[in-house]
């Protein structure tokens, strides 16, 4: 591994890496680069909002369906978990700013809190789905769908469609809050240990960055799948 | 042309000139752009090679040759672009009152079926002089319908129908290949096609054993599968009249309005609740899986023969492109 | 000369540490563009393995090498290998990841860490897919088309699309590197306007790299997702609809070619000026242009779906944006051309790749006007003359503004000089044998022989032949390289700082660099391609 030579350890701290010029490079760099990994994340999403777009338009009554089927109360509440989660995050952010580590630390361990509790209550969905038999492959059943909307006649190829992109939209949803609450697992220790300080908290802005980004992600989520068409049928 | 080392396939539709009168201009255009290029390429390496004591000169550029050499070939381009635009829009748009062929590709064959009856496989036997439009879909994955003598092309898809047409010119046998790879056999999902005079046809024709046209068998398929219990042909039957309807708008209960093309008819009788005629309701049976390919391509031959035949001329524009399907991206 | 160098011979970013975890840990971006040229170099002759078997095969009208299923497998791996194992990374990782640096005059790119990691991710990739080859293969095309690859192939599509997902990141984590250096990391007085064109099209190839391909990823995965899990999504016969994959396949896969070709133009700009001894005429246009291609090459994917059963209206809108985004290439081999008028001009090595490039290139850009246009391209989609002309692009464009690109910086990465003469018969080798294996293919096309055909009708046999025959030519072409450049780094005449007298803060610095690039940061007060303050060099190859 490179290492940094004498010189560059005396000026500036051990944070800031050999080959930039100073502490205000690397930051600039490290900011650029997480708004550029978003926006790959924004394609990579978007390719599935794209398939998700059009098959509502196709299969709309399926679709509709399905979104009735979902727990609203959970989904609301999970809403209002991430939304209260880039509260402690943008938080966290600020007492790092202000150099309160004891506070950064708690605000960081709240996230995390809250992370898994979005987790834990989206498997509970997830596993209701399960005892469903909404479960796009070999078991999977709609009769109970069909029976509950005679007027509309699901037909259940489609009903299956809404289902293998809802549990792929919120898979991947959760993949991605998953490495987020690994990344604040991360961030808390270091922030415990003291790593961060006015002058130096940048991981803890790019880290909440991305956990923004997967929070808007959910607030999209959140009306396409859930909120369809949740008036009472004719 | 050139018979011992042809540069393009025999010319056997009234299409294929247009195509490749383009062609021929496209590639004079490309010889052309070449030959300037390389031979200013060649001048300058010579008139210009490293000497002693001999600079280079720094030019740092012209905007108005940049301009000139951007808008130049963007106009050449325009000119291009709208040639093969008019040659495309008319080999998407099959003529008025072409006889029709249903197309169905499987792996890893073309089964073939003429609306007088005749069956074939791997191959086609058409008229000269008649407009003939593919009705084409696939029983498995996607193939591709390709005869390069007629310069025509069209993937055919499954879970829908896609079309082409054209008018064979000159008699002759001529290649039928896949042209979308679709597994093991792709390269020997070849066949030919045959052109014959008129009457030549017309004995082809008779020649064997006459099943009845395709929309009779569709006929007895439709009575057999109860299809007039719901579609009667008053106005009393729980499903729509289905005279008259073919090539018609049709009110859909949501709102929408469609044509009834056959992508239409064939998706009506696949999958019902689809599109839902205004003012019935949604009870229609699924015939999915109980009726196959060509089941299918005979009952939208009968269906289509309730409504009388469009009487304008050959080429003339249907509401909709015969091509679109009702659903697509 | 060689033995008397090594006591004297400075400290650089080669001798610097040895040993193979100073190799496998390194962050330096020197070192990892070398550790991709090795990697890159493997796959390349993979590729070019299953290529010569195509050729051989196609001998003969009959179908009597190889089994028809193992055809289909061979064309498909031959794809996917060369394209995203080879292609893909090609300039960017090697000559990329050296150079840019290098020539913006920084340290090292912004994430040397995550440079390294790209390095693993395509080695994990890579490995990923050899599995896939000795366990049966894939032979979906390397286009996956649907229903197909979901739910008829018998092979190994799943490892496959794996496989390629994860050398997408390798390419994704690539650009994004490179954006944020060419943003942050410049030196002092490196402005925009003097960048070399390098870089322009450098930056112009990573933005698609960052923005097109998490499109492919997300395709792959929802494909090997329905394969797995019996999804519906593409299978008309559960309701989905197999365009949708091609339109989010070719979302990338359009843009991709660009990923190709952009990093050749870039290699174009500097050679060209070097041994033309100028500024390239029109830099703010050629700069622009990069720009521009990248930006209008996300907006005609569908033009390969023109019979795929898309609209009409959308095939017209489609064709007429692809008639756009020829004419900033077009523009470019202009201004490339022009650049030859009143300069003075070497005929070296790279510069021989820079002419088969201009040449070639225009030949499969001037063919893709007859693709763009809708009434041609019915008759000719899916044939031969697809074929050729992508061939054209990518191995008579891309490849030999790659190999170009490797002679021209052989001296700075190497510190030693490949030899000339060897170099000048391989180019034209290649040249000779690359136009006599594809032109045939365009004439192929347009008489009718569809592509991934394994057998076809006596009648397209002896074009065949003439391409099997060029292949053999074009493939002595490119092991020669290879036997000389691993000469060269032994016996190797030693390399100035700047044995062509070329213009680029690359140039600048030791052959072959110390670890940190420079000895002093740079600070640039002059604009780019400043030849007229250059002297020549005396003799084209110069000894220390």
């Amino acid at each position: 591994m490179l290492s940094d030579s004498p010189i560059a350890v005396e000026q500036h701290g051990p944070e800031l890496l050999h080959h930039f010029v100073d502490a205000e490079q690397q930051r600039d760099a490290a900011s650029l680069g997480m708004w550029l990994f978003l926006a790959t994340e924004v394609m990579f999403f978007g390719g599935m909002f794209c398939a998700y777009l059009i098959y509502r338009y196709w299969y709309y009554n399926e679709f509709a369906a399905g979104s009735r089927s979902l727990d609203i109360y959970l989904g609301t509440i999970n809403t209002a978990v991430l939304i209260c989660s880039s509260l402690t995050v943008a938080l966290g952010v600020r007492a790092a700013q202000m150099g309160k580590r004891k506070l950064l630390v708690i605000l960081l361990l709240l996230t995390i809190v809250f992370g898994f509790a979005f987790l834990g209550i989206k498997g509970v969905e997830w596993y209701d789905k399960y005892k469903e038999h909404h479960i796009p492959g070999n078991s999977f059943n709609v009769d109970d769908l069909v029976k509950d909307y005679p007027q509309i006649h699901i037909d259940p190829r489609h009903e299956q469609i809404y289902f293998s992109l809802y549990f792929a939209m919120t898979g991947l949803h959760a993949l991605h809050m998953i490495i987020g609450v690994g990344i604040f697992i991360f961030l808390t220790y270091y922030a415990w240990k003291g790593r961060y300080t006015p002058k130096y908290y940048t991981p803890v802005e790019m880290g909440g960055l991305y956990w923004h980004f997967v929070d808007i992600v959910w607030i999209y989520l959140f009306p396409l799948l859930y909120l369809i068409d949740r008036k009472p049928l004719r | 042309m050139f018979d011992n080392f042809p540069l393009w396939p025999v010319r056997a539709s009234a299409g294929a000139g247009n195509v490749d009168a383009l062609y021929i201009f496209l590639v004079a255009l490309s010889a052309l752009m070449c030959v300037a290029i390389f031979t200013m390429i060649l001048v300058f390496a010579t008139m210009y090679r490293r000497r002693r004591g001999v600079e280079a000169e720094q030019i740092e550029g012209s905007s108005a040759l940049e301009i000139t050499w951007s808008i130049i070939p963007l106009g050449i381009f325009m000119v291009i672009f709208l040639w093969g635009a008019v040659i495309y829009f008319h080999e998407r748009t099959p003529p008025q009152g072409a006889s029709e062929v249903y197309v169905v590709g499987k792996q890893w064959m073309w089964k073939l079926q003429h609306e007088e009856g005749p069956r074939e496989i791997n191959e086609l036997h058409v008229p000269v002089g008649r407009d003939v439009k593919l009705i084409m879909t696939s029983q498995d994955v996607i193939h591709s319908f390709y005869i390069p003598a007629f310069r025509i092309k069209q993937d055919v898809l499954p879970g829908r129908y896609s079309t082409a047409w054209f008018r064979a010119t000159r008699p002759g046998v001529y290649h039928l290949f896949c042209s979308q790879y679709c597994g093991t056999m792709h390269s020997g999902m070849i066949g030919q096609v045959v052109v014959m005079e008129p009457a030549q046809y017309q004995a082809w024709l008779s020649g064997g054993g006459t099943t009845g046209s395709l929309a009779a068998s569709g006929e007895s398929l439709f009575q057999q599968l109860g299809c007039p219990t719901c579609h009667r042909s008053d106005t009393q039957g729980r499903g729509p009249i289905l005279a008259g309807i073919f090539g018609k708008p049709v009110q859909l209960e949501d709102g929408r309005t469609v044509i009834a093309d056959e992508n239409y008819i064939r998706e009506s009788i696949l999958s019902p609740s689809a599109k839902i005629v205004s003012g019935f309701k949604p009870i229609m049976p699924v015939f999915q899986g109980l009726v196959g390919e060509e089941q299918l391509n005979a009952l939208v031959a009968y269906i289509k023969s309730l409504s009388p035949a469009p009487s304008g001329a050959a080429g003339s524009t249907s509401p909709t492109p015969a091509g679109t399907r009702s659903q697509n991206p | 000369m060689a033995t008397a160098a090594i006591t004297t011979e400075r400290e650089n970013y080669l001798n610097k540490e040895y040993g193979i975890r100073s190799w496998l840990l390194t962050t330096d971006h020197k070192r990892i563009a070398l550790l991709y040229l090795a990697s890159i170099t493997f796959f390349f002759f993979i590729g070019g393995f299953f290529a010569l078997l195509i050729r051989l095969e196609l001998l003969t009208p009959a179908g009597d090498l190889v089994q028809a299923d193992t055809y289909n497998k061979l064309f498909s791996m031959h794809g996917q290998v060369m394209i995203f194992f080879f292609l893909i990374p090609s300039i960017p990782a090697v000559l990329g990841n050296f150079l840019v640096p290098l020539m913006i005059g920084a340290k090292d790119l912004a994430f040397p860490r995550i440079n390294l990691l790209s390095w693993y991710l395509y080695i994990i990739a890579g490995t990923i897919y050899l599995h896939c080859i000795v366990t049966g293969g894939v032979d979906t095309g390397w286009t996956f088309y649907t229903p197909f690859s979901t739910a008829f192939s018998n092979t190994r599509v799943i490892e496959a699309g794996i496989s390629i997902f994860i050398a997408g990141f390798s390419s994704i984590l690539t650009g994004l590197n490179f954006v944020v250096t060419i943003h942050r990391m410049r030196a002092p007085g490196m402005t925009w306007s003097r960048l070399p064109l390098f870089i322009w099209a450098m930056y112009a190839t990573s933005i698609i790299q960052l923005l097109g391909t998490p499109v492919l990823a997300i395709t792959l995965l929802l494909v090997v997702f329905e394969r797995a899990f019996n999804l519906g999504i593409f299978d008309p016969t559960r309701g989905g609809d197999p365009l949708l994959f091609q339109h989010l396949f070719w979302f990338y896969s359009h843009p991709a070619v660009y990923i190709m070709i952009l990093p050749a133009m870039a290699v174009e700009s500097e050679v060209v000026a070097c041994f033309t001894r100028k500024r390239i005429f029109g830099y703010n246009f050629v700069a622009m242009s990069s720009i521009a291609i990248a930006v209008f090459g996300f907006l005609v994917w569908a033009h390969h779906m023109f019979v795929a059963g898309i609209s009409l209206y959308s095939a017209l809108v489609f064709s007429i944006l692809s008639y756009l985004v020829a004419v900033p290439s077009a523009i470019k081999v202009f201004n490339w051309t022009a650049t030859m008028y009143k300069g003075s001009i070497s005929f070296t090595t790279p510069m021989l790749y820079a002419f088969g490039f201009i040449g070639l290139f225009t030949m499969g850009g001037l063919t893709g006007l007859f693709l763009a246009c809708l009434g041609i391209d019915v008759h000719v989609h899916d044939t031969y003359f697809v074929i050729a002309h992508f061939h054209y692009i990518m191995v008579g464009g891309a490849v030999m503004g790659y190999l170009g690109g490797l002679h021209f910086w052989w001296p700075k990465i190497s510190g030693r000089m490949y030899p000339e003469a060897w170099g000048r018969l391989a180019a034209l080798l290649v040249f000779v044998g690359f136009n006599l294996t594809f032109f045939p293919q365009f004439i192929l096309g347009y008489m009718g022989m569809p592509r991934r055909y394994w057998q076809y009708p006596p009648e397209f046999q002896v074009l065949n032949v003439l391409s099997t025959a060029g292949s053999t030519i074009l493939a002595i072409g490119y092991v020669l390289p290879m036997v000389y450049f691993l000469w060269s780094m032994r016996y190797g005449k030693i390399a100035s700082d700047n044995p062509w007298g070329a213009a680029g803060l690359e140039w600048k610095t030791s052959s072959p660099p110390p670890t940190f690039n420079f000895e002093e940061e740079p600070e640039v007060t002059w604009e780019a391609y400043n030849y007229e303050q250059i002297p020549a060099p005396a003799e084209v190859n110069v000894e220390r």
